[in-house]
């Protein structure tokens, strides 16, 4: 049994379908890189994938929750599905402490202290400890990025969707990032991810998915895909984007 | 008999201004708390809900207050509740109060990001924890100067219980007005009052502001 599974999955933003029939199954412990020109589709695959999304044809199923079903329980999902966006999306309000400990005290209803002893030991797996009291900020880009690693680390998920997460770093700050997704692979991290990082999807993810005009165009093992292309649309993709 | 402008009426039309700061306070907390449940009513993803909430506050923005007062007053005693004057003008400014404050926060709550709903809501928090823990202190700080700003409004507006005979700031000028006809010194000494209850609220609006900003 996967831990993510699609059929035929359709979603619209009004006239615009931007979601043509995705099929698409992820198991436990596997790490799935979704590549592909913007506007194909990718990030809004992800983000129906916690229901952030809603879909207007077909069936997603995710750890065992149907999310396409009327009144499923996308609030415990969301709390085994782990999001990491392009932006951050840090809460400006609060310390990095609070930031990674507040889903644990209000959504799961933990005590303060086994909070933050939680997020002291997800912010030291991304090399944060010592900015458990900054604000983010007074953090560069990289910084922000990993608190938001270790804020979705927190809650212990079964898999993270990690949507464009170097996109809006300077360049510089990148490899820190990857650095920190490069030890969650290796600790067995199950994780779909939306890159323009072809280089780090050749090296990290057992699975390539490329996606074209809201459709999956081509899937494979990452390294044969990457290097022998089957389509004609991945082939002027990669040669467009390594060039 | 008219007598002439003394000191003592300086102390009447001051010692009034009790009664205007007891009404603008209850009336500002009873539709700051009225005002934040039509808030919630407003945004919850709940489109019968928010169309209720945005017809309250449409009706209540829609009419003047003289109107609401009077209504309040004469029409409660009509359909056979006996009200007092203090009675009508607390209500009628609460209600007043909240459908401003509703739509006043409405904006400050749209105007976080709608990516702070949607980390939050990633994370696996319901409607109310993300607007409790996330949205509404975000909006706070933003809050402050028009909330205060509407408080002064408030304040003034109180002058407005005088038709419904409560004997308030502008009561009593009237009053003293009646007995001294010296209009000038007894509305001026009105208004200083007004102006120093308003212009110290500004000023603690700024001060609130500030604090807010340093402290993140």
């Amino acid at each position: 049994m996967s831990l993510i599974e699609l059929h035929d999955v359709r979603k619209n933003f009004g006239p615009l379908e931007v979601l043509k029939g995705v099929s698409l199954s992820i198991h436990e412990g596997e790490i799935v890189a979704v590549i592909g020109p913007s506007g194909s589709g990718k990030s809004t695959m992800l983000r129906c994938l916690n229901g952030l999304e809603e879909i207007q044809g077909g069936r997603i199923v995710v750890d065992g929750t149907v999310v396409s079903a009327p009144g499923a329980d996308l609030i415990g999902l969301r709390q085994r599905v782990g999001m990491v966006f392009q932006s951050f999306n840090l809460f400006p309000h609060l310390t990095v402490e609070r930031n990674v400990t507040l889903a644990l005290t209000v959504a799961k209803k933990m005590h303060a202290g086994a909070a933050g002893e939680i997020a002291r030991e997800v912010l030291g797996r991304v090399g944060l400890a010592d900015k458990l009291l900054a604000y983010p900020d007074e953090l560069s880009g990289g910084q922000q990025q990993r608190v938001a690693i270790a804020r979705s680390l927190a809650m212990r998920p079964k898999v993270m969707l990690l949507d464009e997460i170097t996109s809006a770093l300077d360049p510089e700050l990148v490899g820190e990032v990857l650095r920190v997704l490069e030890q969650l692979a290796r600790d067995g991290m199950t994780m779909l991810l939306v890159t323009h990082e072809i280089g780090f999807a050749r090296n990290v993810a057992n699975r390539i998915v490329f996606m074209h005009e809201g459709r999956l165009w081509e899937e494979g093992p990452a390294r044969d895909t990457l290097t022998a292309p089957r389509t004609r649309e991945l082939q002027s993709f990669l040669s467009a984007v390594l060039h | 008999m008219i007598r002439t402008f003394s000191f003592l009426d300086v102390v009447f039309i001051v010692s009034a201004l009790r009664f205007t700061l007891a009404l603008a306070g209850i009336a500002f907390c009873g539709g700051a708390l009225l005002g934040a449940v039509v808030l919630v009513l407003r945004v919850l993803p709940l489109a019968l809900l928010n169309w209720l909430a945005a017809g309250y506050i449409g009706l209540l923005q829609g009419t003047p207050l003289l109107g609401q007062l009077f209504l309040f007053y004469f029409g409660l005693s009509i359909v056979g509740f006996n009200v007092s004057a203090w009675f009508a003008a607390t209500l009628a400014l609460s209600f007043y109060a909240s459908a401003f404050l509703a739509e006043i926060w409405r904006g400050c709550v749209q105007s976080v990001p709608r990516t702070q709903w949607e980390a939050s809501a990633a994370l696996g928090l319901t409607f109310l924890q993300q607007l409790r823990w996330v949205v509404v202190p975000q909006a706070l700080r933003l809050a402050v100067p028009p909330t205060v700003g509407f408080g002064v409004q408030v304040v003034k507006n109180t002058s407005l219980a005088s038709a419904i005979g409560f004997v308030e700031l502008m009561r009593a000028g009237q009053i003293v007005n009646n007995a001294t006809f010296s209009p000038l010194s007894t509305y001026l000494t009105a208004a200083a009052c007004y102006w120093a209850i308003c212009f110290s609220m500004s000023r603690l609006s700024q001060r609130l502001e500030r604090r807010l900003h340093v402290a993140h």
